[in-house]
C-alpha cells in the first residue's frame, strides 16, 4: 500500500469530496435552506485556526520546548472568554456596516479611508504569505514522506523538484481552483460563501478525528495509556526536562499568548469566518465555548505524540514536525498514516482556501478598485456592469496570492521550521490589534494615528522578523543579521538598539508594538478627525446605542432613485439589486417608482449595499458620483454627536432621577389637589355661612329701620315686628353656635366627655325637655322604649343634642292638622337604634342624601318658631359618627320621614370587634387631606 | 437570563480569572516534577484549568441575554 498513486488518489478523492460538499452547500443556500445556519457549523468553521501548523507543528514545538505550544491555543480561549467586549461588538459593527474584510473594517472605522484600507491589505498579504507557504510546505513534506514508505527518510531540504512534478504546486492549483469556484461565484452584497464555510467545517472534523486517531493509537496502542507513556518519558532526561519549565522560559510564554490572542481576531481568515461569514449573531454564544473546546480536544495528544516520537526515534534523525505521520509509519499502520496525511491535508487546504478568499476580497476592494476608480482614463465610472470586472480581479488575486505563497515556499520557506514561519505571520496580524481595539472603544482615535501606528509597526515587524528570515534563506547577506544594517551594531535586527537577551519573537513584538501603539496613541492625540471620521468613530464605538438607520442623519444628499439603482446594478447585478431595493421599499411602505428623489436614508442604504460588495471606501467614492450627497458640516456633525452622546450618557441617570421626580411630583400633585379641595370647601363654607348669617341680619335690620323710621306705628304691628327681630336674633345666635360647634368638630378641637351612657335615660330626658313644644302645638308624641337598653359609649350632652335636634325637627315638619311624632328605640346585634318619625310631607328621595350636608334643607318648615339653620343634621351626623355610629333617613313622600341612628354598645366597643369598622368609617370633612397634612383628631379610646 | 451589565461584570471577571490561571506564577507552582495519577502536574493543571474555564464561559454565554435592542437614533433638527 501507500504507493504514490494510492496517496495521490486519496488526496484527489478527498479534494473531490470537498468540492462536492461546497457545491451542495451553495445549492442549499440558493434554495434558501442554509446548511451553515447553526452554531455548530459556525464553531467548526472558526476552527480553521488550526492549520497544518497545529497538525504537524505543535508536536514539533512540544518536542523542542515542551508545554509552551499550548499558548497558541490558550490565547484564543482567553479572547473568546472576553467575547462580550470584543467579538460581540466587532460582529455587531460589521453587520451594521456590511463589512467585507478586516481591511474594510479598519478603513471604515477611520473615515472610510482608502489609504488605510490599502495599507492593511498590503500588510495582510505580505504578512500572510509565509503562512500560506507553510501550508504548502507541510503538504509537500508529508506527501514525500509517505512516498518513501516503508523507509522513513526526511525529504532533503535542498531537493527542488521540477515545477510540473511538484505536489505543492498541484495542491496550490487545486486550492486556487476551489477558492475561485466557491469564493468568487458572484458578487454578493452580504459576502457570504456558504459552500466554502460548509467545506471548512467538514475539514475541521476531518483534521480533529485524524489527529485524535493518531493520538489514541500512540497513547493506548503503542503505550499503556497516559500514565505508562509519561512514566517511560520521565526516565529519559532529555524528555523529563520538557515537563519542568524554569522561570526564564515564561517570557516567551507571555509573548506567544499575546500574539495568539490578537491573531484569533486579526488574522484575515479568522476575521472572515468569525465575522464576515457569520449568519446569525446569536451563534457566537455557542461558539465561544465550542471553539475553545475544539482547541482543547485537538491538543490533548500533542505531548504524548511528541514523547512517543522522541522515544521511537532516539537518534534525532527524524524531524519532530513529522511525528504525527512518522510514528504510525514506523508502527506499520499504513491506513492510519494515510488518514493522518489526509488530516494534515485538510488542515492545510482549509487555511489556504479561507485565507485566499479573504485576501482576494481585500486586494480587490481596498487595493485595486480604489485605484481603478481613481484613474479617469479608464472611464470606469461610466461603464455598465462592473460585477464581471470585480470577479475577474478577485479571481486574479486568488491565483496571484497562491502563486506568491508557492514561490515563497520554494525559495525561502524550505529552510525554516513550521512554527517559526507561522509566528512571523502572527506577529504581522497582531499589528492590526491596536487599530481594531482602539477603534471600537476609543472615539478619539484618528485616521492619521492608525496610519502612523500601522506603518511603523509593519516596518519594525519587517525589519526584525521578515528580513532576517530572508537573510537566513540566503536572499540577503547574513552580515545584515550579524552586524546590523550598514554595519551599525544598534540596528541588528535581532538586537535592535542593544536590546539583547530576548528570543526573536518577544524582541520583535516589543519593538513593533512599541512603535505601533506609541504612534497610534500619540498621533491620535495630536491630530484632528475629519467629519466622516468623527461620524464613523461614533457609529463604531456606540454601535449598541444606535439603531439600524445608522449614519443617514449625517448625510444631506439627494439623488434620483433611478441613478442610485443603476449604480448598484452595475456592481451586484440586476436581480440582486432589484430585490434589495424592493425589500427596502416594502419595509418602508414606499413606492420607489413614485419617489423620484432619493432621500438621505435611501442614499445611505445604497451606499451600504455597495459597501457589502466593494468595501466602504470604494462605495463612498461611487455613491458620490451620482448623489450630491454632501456630508453636513463638521460643526453640525459635532453638534449632533455631542448632543447625542451626552443625551445617551446621561439618559440613564436622568431616567432614574426622572422616575424619582415623577414619584415626588405625583405626591405633590396629590397634596396640591387636596389643598385646593380644602380651599374650595373653606370658601364654600365661608360664603354659605355669611349668606346664612346675612338673611336673619337683613331681616333684623330692616324691621329695626321700620320701627326707627315710623315711631307712630301701631302697637300691634310694633310687637309683631319686635317678635320677628327677637326670633331672628335667636336664630342668628343658634347659627353662630352651631357653626362654631361644627368648626370645632371638624377641626378636631371639640372637647368630648366620653363615658358610659344609658341611652334610655337620655331619650327620656330629651323627650321631657321638648315636652313643652308638643303641648304648645298639640302634637301627639308616641314614645316606645324597651325596659332596658345596653349602655353606649358617648358624650351625654352631645347625644342629648342629637335627640333634641331630631325631635324638634320632627315637631317642625309634622302634619299641621294632626301632628304625630314617634320616638322609639331598640337594641340588637351589639348596637342601639333610636328612631324619630313624623307624619309630615316626607323628604323626596333625591334630596335624602343631601340633607345631612351643610346648609341643605329639604323644605321650609310648615310651622315653627324660627326655621332651620341647615346645620342641625350635619352636626347630628358628626356627633353620631364620632360615637362610631351611623345615621340615616327613611321617607316616602306624603308618608312622613323617619330619622334613625344606631350606636355601638359599650360592650361591643370594649371587645374591639364590632365598633372598629364604624370608627374607621367616621367621615371627616376632608378625610384624606386632613390626615396627610397632619391634622390629628383627638379621639379617646375607651379606657375600660 | 442576565442583563448586559451583569454579563459585562461576569465576562471581565472570567477573563481576569483566565489570565491568572495561565499566568507564569501559577505555572511555576505546578511546574515541578510532581505528577497527578501518573500525569505530569503542569500538564494536568493546564488542561484542568482550561476545561473549567470553558465550562464557565458556557454558563456565562448561555445565560447572557442575546442582544439588547438598539435605541432609535436621534433625529437632527429639520432645517
Amino acid at each position: 500500500m501507500l504507493k504514490g498513486w494510492v496517496v495521490l488518489l486519496a488526496s484527489i478523492a478527498y479534494l473531490c469530496a470537498l468540492f462536492a460538499i461546497a457545491y451542495y452547500g451553495d445549492k442549499r443556500a440558493d434554495r434558501g435552506r442554509s446548511l451553515i445556519a447553526n452554531p455548530y457549523i459556525y464553531a467548526l468553521s472558526i476552527a480553521v485556526y488550526c492549520t497544518s501548523w497545529t497538525f504537524y507543528g505543535s508536536v514539533g514545538r512540544a518536542a523542542a520546548s515542551g508545554i509552551d505550544f499550548l499558548t497558541i491555543y490558550l490565547g484564543p480561549t482567553l479572547t473568546f472568554v472576553a467575547w462580550w467586549f470584543v467579538l460581540r461588538k466587532i460582529l455587531r459593527i460589521s453587520k451594521a456596516h456590511r463589512i467585507t474584510s478586516i481591511a474594510d473594517f479598519i478603513s471604515s472605522r477611520y473615515g472610510k479611508s482608502t489609504v488605510l484600507g490599502g495599507l492593511v491589505t498590503v500588510i495582510a498579504v505580505v504578512g500572510i504569505m509565509p503562512y500560506i507557504s507553510l501550508q504548502l510546505k507541510a503538504v509537500s513534506t508529508s506527501f514525500r514522506l509517505l512516498l518513501e514508505y516503508p523507509a522513513i527518510v526526511m525529504p532533503k531540504t535542498e531537493y527542488v523538484p521540477h515545477f510540473l512534478g511538484d505536489t505543492a504546486l498541484l495542491v496550490a492549483g487545486c486550492m486556487a481552483a476551489f477558492s475561485i469556484l466557491f469564493g468568487t461565484r458572484h458578487i454578493d452584497a452580504s459576502e457570504h460563501h456558504e459552500g466554502m464555510v460548509a467545506a471548512i467545517a467538514f475539514e475541521s472534523i476531518v483534521k480533529l478525528v485524524a489527529f485524535l486517531a493518531v493520538g489514541i493509537f500512540v497513547t493506548f496502542g503503542l503505550y499503556g495509556g497516559f500514565g505508562d507513556l509519561f512514566a517511560k518519558a520521565a526516565v529519559k532526561p532529555e524528555l523529563a526536562k520538557l515537563l519542568v519549565v524554569d522561570a526564564g522560559a515564561y517570557g516567551q510564554w507571555v509573548t506567544l499568548a499575546v500574539l495568539s490572542m490578537a491573531a484569533i481576531i486579526c488574522l484575515p481568515r479568522q476575521f472572515q469566518v468569525t465575522v464576515v461569514e457569520n449568519v446569525d449573531e446569536d451563534h457566537l454564544r455557542k461558539a465561544v465555548w465550542l471553539f475553545p473546546l475544539y482547541l482543547l480536544a485537538i491538543n490533548i495528544f500533542v505531548l504524548p505524540i511528541a514523547f512517543a516520537g522522541m522515544m521511537q526515534f532516539p537518534a534525532g534523525n527524524v524531524d519532530a514536525d513529522t511525528f504525527v505521520l512518522t510514528v504510525p509509519m514506523a508502527a506499520k499502520q499504513e491506513s492510519l498514516a494515510l488518514f493522518a496525511y489526509i488530516g494534515g491535508l485538510s488542515a492545510a487546504t482549509a487555511m489556504v482556501i479561507v485565507a485566499t478568499v479573504a485576501l482576494s476580497t481585500m486586494v480587490c476592494n481596498d487595493l485595486v478598485m480604489p485605484v481603478l476608480l481613481r484613474i479617469k482614463a479608464l472611464h470606469l465610472q461610466e461603464r455598465g456592469d462592473l460585477s464581471g470586472l470585480l470577479l475577474a480581479i478577485r479571481r486574479g488575486s486568488i491565483i496571484g496570492i497562491v502563486m506568491l505563497g508557492y514561490l515563497y515556499f520554494r525559495f525561502i520557506g524550505q529552510s525554516v521550521t513550521l512554527v517559526s514561519i507561522g509566528l512571523v505571520s502572527f506577529a504581522a496580524a497582531a499589528q492590526f490589534a491596536p487599530a481594531i481595539l482602539g477603534g471600537i472603544y476609543w472615539r478619539g482615535a484618528t485616521r492619521l494615528g492608525a496610519l502612523a501606528g500601522l506603518s511603523a509597526g509593519f516596518l519594525v515587524w519587517a525589519y526584525t522578523l521578515l528580513l532576517p528570515s530572508f537573510a537566513r534563506s540566503g536572499w540577503l547577506p547574513l552580515d545584515f543579521v550579524r552586524d546590523g544594517a550598514f554595519g551599525i551594531a544598534h540596528l541588528r535586527p535581532y538586537e535592535l538598539f542593544g536590546l539583547g537577551g530576548l528570543d526573536h519573537m518577544t524582541h520583535a513584538l516589543f519593538w513593533s508594538m512599541l512603535a505601533n501603539v506609541g504612534l497610534y496613541v500619540a498621533v491620535s492625540l495630536f491630530s484632528r478627525q475629519g467629519a466622516v471620521e468623527r461620524i464613523q468613530a461614533a457609529l463604531f464605538v456606540d454601535v449598541f446605542r444606535w439603531s439600524g438607520e445608522r449614519g443617514s442623519q449625517f448625510w444631506r444628499g439627494t439623488a434620483t432613485v433611478s441613478d442610485l439603482q443603476a449604480l448598484v446594478v452595475r456592481f451586484i447585478g440586476k436581480r440582486r439589486a432589484d430585490r434589495a431595493f424592493s425589500d427596502y421599499a416594502r419595509s418602508r411602505r414606499l413606492n420607489l417608482s413614485k419617489v423620484p428623489e432619493a432621500d438621505a436614508q435611501l442614499v445611505n442604504f445604497a451606499e451600504r449595499l455597495l459597501a457589502g460588495a466593494i468595501g466602504a471606501a470604494s462605495a463612498r467614492v461611487m455613491v458620490s458620483t451620482v448623489a450630491k450627497a454632501e456630508i453636513i458640516s463638521i460643526d453640525e456633525v459635532m453638534k449632533i454627536l455631542d448632543e447625542t452622546s451626552q443625551v445617551i450618557e446621561y439618559s440613564h441617570q436622568l431616567e432614574q432621577k426622572g422616575q424619582e421626580l415623577e414619584r415626588a411630583s405625583a405626591e405633590l400633585r396629590e397634596a396640591n389637589a387636596r389643598l385646593q379641595e380644602l380651599d374650595r370647601l373653606k370658601d364654600d363654607f365661608l360664603s354659605t355661612v355669611s349668606h346664612e348669617l346675612r338673611t336673619p341680619l337683613t331681616s333684623i335690620r330692616s324691621f329695626t329701620e321700620i320701627l326707627f323710621d315710623n315711631p307712630e306705628l301701631a302697637l300691634g304691628e310694633r310687637e309683631r315686628f319686635l317678635g320677628i327681630i327677637a326670633k331672628e336674633s335667636e336664630r342668628l345666635t343658634r347659627l353662630i353656635n352651631q357653626t362654631l360647634d361644627l368648626a370645632k368638630m371638624e377641626a378636631g378641637r371639640m372637647e368630648w366627655q366620653m363615658e358610659r351612657v344609658n341611652p334610655k335615660a337620655v331619650v327620656e330626658d330629651a323627650v321631657a325637655a321638648t315636652g313643652g313644644l308638643f303641648e304648645e302645638r298639640g302634637i301627639h308624641l308616641d314614645l316606645q322604649l324597651p325596659l332596658r337598653l345596653p349602655m353606649v359609649y358617648a358624650d351625654r350632652d352631645r347625644l342629648m343634642q342629637v335627640l333634641v335636634n331630631l325631635i324638634s325637627n320632627a315637631a317642625d315638619y309634622c302634619d299641621e292638622a294632626d301632628g304625630r311624632v314617634s320616638v322609639w328605640s331598640s337594641a340588637r346585634q351589639d348596637q342601639v337604634t333610636v328612631g324619630v318619625g313624623d307624619n309630615g310631607p316626607g323628604i323626596p328621595r333625591s334630596v335624602q342624601t343631601q340633607i345631612f350636608e351643610k346648609f341643605q334643607q329639604a323644605d321650609t318648615p310648615r310651622r315653627g318658631r324660627t326655621g332651620g339653620t341647615g346645620l342641625g343634621l350635619t352636626i347630628c351626623r358628626q356627633i353620631v359618627e364620632h360615637f362610631g355610629g351611623t345615621i340615616g333617613v327613611e321617607s316616602r313622600p306624603g308618608k312622613g320621614a323617619q330619622f334613625v341612628f344606631s350606636l355601638p354598645t359599650a360592650a361591643a366597643l370594649e371587645h374591639g370587634g364590632a365598633g372598629d369598622g364604624r370608627r374607621q368609617a367616621i367621615r371627616w370633612l376632608i378625610p384624606a387631606a386632613g390626615r396627610r397634612l397632619g391634622f390629628k383628631r383627638k379621639r379617646r379610646v375607651p379606657a375600660e | 437570563m442576565a442583563g448586559p451589565a451583569k454579563t459585562s461584570e461576569r465576562s471581565i471577571s472570567l477573563f481576569l480569572l483566565g489570565l491568572l490561571a495561565f499566568s507564569p506564577p501559577m505555572l511555576l507552582i505546578f511546574g515541578g516534577e510532581a505528577s497527578i495519577l501518573g500525569i505530569p502536574s503542569l500538564y494536568a493543571y493546564l488542561f484542568g484549568a482550561w476545561i473549567v474555564l470553558i465550562a464557565l464561559v458556557r454558563i456565562l454565554a448561555e445565560r447572557a441575554r442575546p442582544n439588547e435592542r438598539p435605541r432609535p437614533p436621534p433625529r437632527p433638527e429639520p432645517r
